[in-house]
């Protein structure tokens, strides 16, 4: 059979526009997912894919929207082929639109080959758990909900908040103790205003990484439906460079709440029917087919850490975005905006950030025997005082027992000392985990309920104090 | 006899045949060059909706899909245990060896070993008459798992015409002759069974016995009962996956059967790495040994995950009809219901509430309802039982949805999970007021075999956490300042009933498990300092001098004592209790007696 398809030739078979997709006549031989160049009435070249085919329509995303596309002018040539990015390690310091095509004006890349950007599910069994603690410097992250090695953790944050100032902390201080390399880093941004790119870019450059950055860059004004390849482009290079160049990468996509309104979009063109406010009811298969490539696989010797940044409509955790996201990813860390209109930087809220991979990546050998359990102590110790300090505020102090008030007096040395730091401060693991326990020591002892006798004895303040003053006069 | 259709629609992971004359309602077809398979899931006059199992990228409207006659089975007998099979039931081993770390569709490896050898032992003689769920050999498939070979449950009236004695046989070799009023009939090893059928038994039996935990929780205020069905509902994060975790380690079952539906990789390469290391807590032997993994991430398509829960039901069944008591895990059944909605969506159903199709009720209750405890086939008298126990991920985690809802309603247990306790680190986050166990009551008669006065017990240290939740109510209303000692002191032992008793983490080396009777020790000795503390503030002891107590902290690392030493500890604070109380008595009545 002859498969029309196939023969490169184009076709003016449009039969509607809505939204951006394209309905157009079947010819023989399309297949589901493939890849068709549009071309428009200006003979101007966009990229759709077939996301329904039936005897007799064809249904096309076309990435760069549908503006200007017209149903008498406008003709499609199917290419057989689903979409792939060229990859090569000259991707390394380059810049690209977010639907793959270079934006920096440099020269064009010579791959070493082509990948499909949908990349095939990792069998889990060929996975390796991810176990090696990234210090970032960041006390609340690092002792409460510390990243490791091929976790996904998003940042979960709102209009205003300063995700892009932590980010950039993140990047710039993140290692893995006892490693010389450094990480890789690509770089997604789906949504985002010129200023935001260009922050990212100045700062890159300022770090003296640019060279090792690869980023994606799909800007406000860009075409929406081009958020939906923009993340699946920037993962795939970052697969690349970790499994085939052995590289650490890290993956910083940003914004997801961007690339989930495309996907409503798409959704809403299609007539499907809605799940939760509006976004389609995929959208957990849609976004766990991002977010689940990140991680390690045996035998190779890169990673691809993730993390996705998102904005919580209206600050609510409930909203759909936040909430498959965290059904998803491997905790999340949650800025708060009561924080951060107190001033406080990072504004961080450790109670509801979770990292669950926390448990494999730290303890003897990786950070410190008593890590795990300062951390939980420290977290009932923090839930307790935020307690207490609304009852004190109905209430009065009066109505405080001398414990609780310790409680108020941690909480409040807490939030300062602790979770507060500066945007250029690196604090050791060390340094944040003695940090915690000073400030524990406020508390007395009998409130250590997680913490084993032991570790108590080895670690608390009190006794360290009185073994170094022992051995001073041994 | 294979027939073929043509592909005229394909979207996603739905595709659209015609042609299909003779196709039959769940048949399992092969389509397109790539050979992609799937599952017809609804048939018009000639016109076939089919569900693919694999990624659909590529197809084509004219390609051919073939019937293979055949519903989607399951491959049964030794060679199942320890084995990470995908929703329907390919090794992910063996396709790791065949084509990488990525899942490639058109690769339908064995889901047994059909090389390895198994010892077989005969059971039956030539003569015997037999019927469905007889034994006719056993082979020791693991240090744990002793394997009946049963007799496929079509078989009703049968005599063994010939049966090899004991012997090295693969999966597929003759083992005996069995002739039905049909004819002759072979029987293997293995045999296959269409997962979407339950397997037949002879009856359903109460649910009186428990399951045990070792999560005090559970065990002390919500039990299960083996047979039983539990649901654990929950926002992400607050503790689902580490509950069944840890179940599929600790609760007494003899076989496990754990489910990722639509989860994450790194979570099913954490079990696959930990469970061979982790050890039996009765015997020793490698976890591993009697586990089985059903590993459907959400990355991998979504018609698999589908399938998934009734792949492992239907090995669920198998083993029960052994007469074990198995544990099977589903996380989460909301991926599931998920994938249900999508396919529905795609086949143009009337969507019920949010999107869900009407019949997602009826299908939560048919994969709930394979649960139970049965007498089994056969002319052998055999008890066996399954036990489910479902996560539910709802949105926002909010419970009012259909999912969580839908579930509640036939499942028996409900533990309810709690963001503002899992967001203090209080694990496991079970909310004690709105979680439920509808056992309790059948299972009451064999708790008191433990203690006499466990009821009692479980009642007074409820009322407690109660008191103290409307002591609270009161206190932010009028201050906290009109609280007398006495309701300070319910303060008190409520906080050490959460911290010293409830609290338990999963990843504590010694508190992970708790059996029962240190469940119950603790338990008690939490109460008797609370009668103790209520008769000293009685007789004029304040609440200051009862906290400053030493025993307060025996009481506070009971839960890193082992199990093994524990009955030591319980006399010790019962001592320390009884003295350190009279001791008290006796200072405020200054030294004299009362
Ligand atoms: N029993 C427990 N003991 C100690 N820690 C626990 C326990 N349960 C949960 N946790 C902590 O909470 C984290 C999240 O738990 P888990 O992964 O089980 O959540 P989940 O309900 O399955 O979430 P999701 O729906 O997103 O999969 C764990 O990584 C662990 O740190
Ligand atoms: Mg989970």
């Amino acid at each position: 059979m002859t498969q029309l398809s196939q023969s490169g030739r184009r076709f003016f078979t449009v039969r509607e526009i809505s939204g951006p997709l394209l309905l157009v006549e079947t010819v023989s031989g399309v297949g589901f997912g493939e890849l068709v160049e549009v071309l428009t009435p200006n003979n101007e070249e966009r990229t759709g894919q077939v996301i329904d085919v039936s005897e007799t329509v064809t249904i096309i995303q076309v990435f760069e929207g549908t503006s200007d596309l017209d149903v008498k002018k406008t003709s499609v040539r199917f290419t057989g082929e689903t979409i792939k990015l060229p990859v090569s390690m000259d991707m390394l310091g380059r810049i690209f639109k977010g639907g793959g095509k270079l934006a920096d004006g440099g020269p064009e890349i010579i791959p070493e080959d082509y990948w499909d950007i949908h990349g095939a599910p990792i069998n889990p069994y060929s996975r390796a758990h991810p176990t090696e603690f990234i210090q970032t410097g960041i006390s609340v992250i690092d002792c409460m909900n510390p990243l490791v090695r091929g976790q996904k953790l998003p940042l979960f944050s709102g209009t205003g908040l300063p995700h892009k100032l932590l980010a950039s902390q993140i990047v710039k201080q993140a290692e893995v103790k006892g490693e010389q390399e450094a990480f890789t880093i690509v770089f997604a941004a789906m949504g985002v205003t010129a200023d935001e790119a260009r922050f990212f870019k100045e700062d890159f450059t300022k770090m003296g990484v640019l060279s090792r950055v690869v980023m994606f860059v799909n800007l406000a004004e860009d075409p929406a439906i081009e958020r939906i390849i923009t993340p699946r482009m920037a993962l795939t290079a970052a697969e690349y460079l970790a499994f085939e160049q052995d590289m650490q990468v890290l993956a910083i996509l940003i914004d997801m709440t961007n690339y989930c309104e495309a996907l409503r979009e798409i959704s809403a063109a299609r007539v499907e029917i809605p799940g939760r406010r509006g976004y389609p009811g995929y959208m957990y298969t849609d976004l766990a087919s991002i977010y689940e490539r990140a991680g390690r696989i045996h035998g190779k010797k890169g990673t691809v850490t993730q993390m996705p940044i998102l904005t919580m409509p209206d600050d609510d955790i409930t909203h759909p975005i936040p909430d498959l996201t965290g059904y998803i990813t491997e905790g999340q860390i949650i800025l708060d905006r009561g924080m951060y209109k107190r001033g406080l930087y990072p504004p961080i809220d450790p109670l509801p950030s979770l990292s669950r991979l926390m448990d494999k990546g730290i303890g003897t050998g990786k950070t410190r025997e008593d890590h795990k359990q300062l951390s939980d102590q420290l977290y009932y110790a923090y839930a307790e005082g935020k307690l207490l300090r609304e009852t004190a505020l109905v209430s009065g102090e009066a109505a405080l027992t001398s414990v609780d008030k310790l409680y108020l007096q941690f909480i409040d040395r807490f939030e300062a000392e602790f979770i507060s730091q500066n945007v250029d401060e690196d604090r050791d693991i060390e340094e944040t985990l003695d940090l915690g326990w000073e400030l524990l020591s406020i508390l007395p002892e009998s409130e250590f309920a997680r913490i084993d006798p032991d570790i108590i004895k080895k670690y608390h303040p009190q006794y360290r104090q009185r073994s170094l003053d022992n051995s001073h006069v041994s | 006899m294979s027939k073929a259709g043509t592909i005229f629609r394909v979207a996603g992971p739905f595709l659209l045949a015609k042609g299909m004359i003779g196709s039959r309602m769940y048949e399992l077809v092969t389509t397109g060059e790539a050979g992609v398979i799937g599952e017809i899931i609804r048939l018009e006059g000639e016109t076939a909706a089919i569900q693919a199992y694999e990624e659909t990228a590529g197809i084509k409207p004219g390609e051919k899909v073939v019937g293979t006659g055949k519903p989607l089975s399951v491959e049964l007998g030794p060679g199942l245990m320890g084995q990470i099979y995908d929703g329907i039931q390919r090794p992910l081993t063996s396709l790791e060896k065949l084509v990488g770390s990525r899942i490639q569709r058109g690769v339908i490896p064995p889901a047994l070993d059909q090389k390895k050898k198994w010892h077989f032992q005969p059971a039956a003689k030539k003569g015997a008459k037999i019927i469905g769920g007889d034994t006719i050999g056993i082979v020791q498939e693991t240090s744990l798992v002793k394997h009946s070979i049963l007799v496929p449950p079509r078989i009703n009236n049968g005599t063994v015409e010939r049966i090899i004695s004991e012997n090295e046989v693969t999966v597929t070799d003759p083992l005996a002759e069995i002739r039905t009023e049909g004819g002759l009939e072979e029987l293997h090893l293995m045999h296959t069974w269409p997962v979407r059928r339950p397997r037949p038994y002879k009856s359903m039996l109460p649910t009186d016995v428990p399951l045990l935990t070792g999560q005090r929780i559970i065990d002390a205020f919500f039990p299960l009962a083996k047979g039983g069905t539990a649901t654990i509902p929950g926002g992400f994060g607050t503790g689902k996956t580490v509950m069944l975790q840890t179940l599929a380690q600790w609760a007494d079952a003899d076989i496990v059967i754990l489910v990722g539906c639509g989860e994450r990789g790194n979570e099913m390469a954490d079990v696959v790495e930990k469970l061979p290391r982790l050890k039996d807590f009765r015997s020793g032997q490698p976890l591993m040994n009697r586990t089985i993994i059903i590993a459907n991430t959400s990355d991998m398509p979504i018609a698999a995950r589908e399938a998934s829960i009734y792949t492992a039901i239907s090995l669920a069944e198998y083993y029960r009809d052994m007469g074990y008591n198995v544990a099977l895990m589903a996380d989460s059944t909301s991926r599931w219901a998920e994938a249900l909605r999508e396919i529905s969506g795609r086949l143009e159903e009337m969507p019920g509430e949010e999107g869900y199709p009407a019949y997602l009720p009826s299908r939560l209750a048919d994969f709930y309802s394979r649960a139970g405890r049965v007498k089994t086939l056969g002319s052998e008298e055999r008890i066996g039982s399954i036990t489910a126990i479902g996560a539910v991920s709802p949105a926002g985690g909010d419970f009012s949805e259909p999912v969580t809802g839908g579930t509640l309603r036939i499942t028996k247990v409900f533990w309810a999970l709690d963001f503002a306790l899992a967001h203090r680190r209080h694990f496991p986050a079970i909310n004690w007021f709105m979680s439920y166990s509808e056992y309790m009551h059948t299972l009451e008669m064999w708790y008191e075999t433990i203690g006499s006065n466990w009821v009692k017990l479980r009642e007074e240290a409820m009322s407690l956490l109660k008191e103290e939740e409307e002591l609270r109510e009161i206190a932010s209303l009028m201050g906290a300042e009109i609280l007398g000692d006495k309701q300070r002191c319910v303060f008190e032992v409520a906080k050490m009933l959460k911290e010293y008793f409830l609290l338990q983490s999963a990843l504590h080396p010694i508190d992970m498990n708790c059996p029962l009777k240190k469940t119950y020790q603790m338990l008690h000795l939490i109460l008797k300092f609370y009668d103790k503390a209520r008769q000293a503030l009685e007789s004029g002891v304040t609440l200051a001098e009862i906290l400053s107590l030493n025993v307060k902290e025996d009481l506070a690392r009971m839960k890193i004592i082992r199990p093994e030493e524990f009955d030591e500890t319980n006399s010790k604070i019962n001592r320390s209790l009884d003295e350190q109380f009279d001791q008290l008595a006796k200072q405020s009545t200054g030294g004299k007696p009362a």
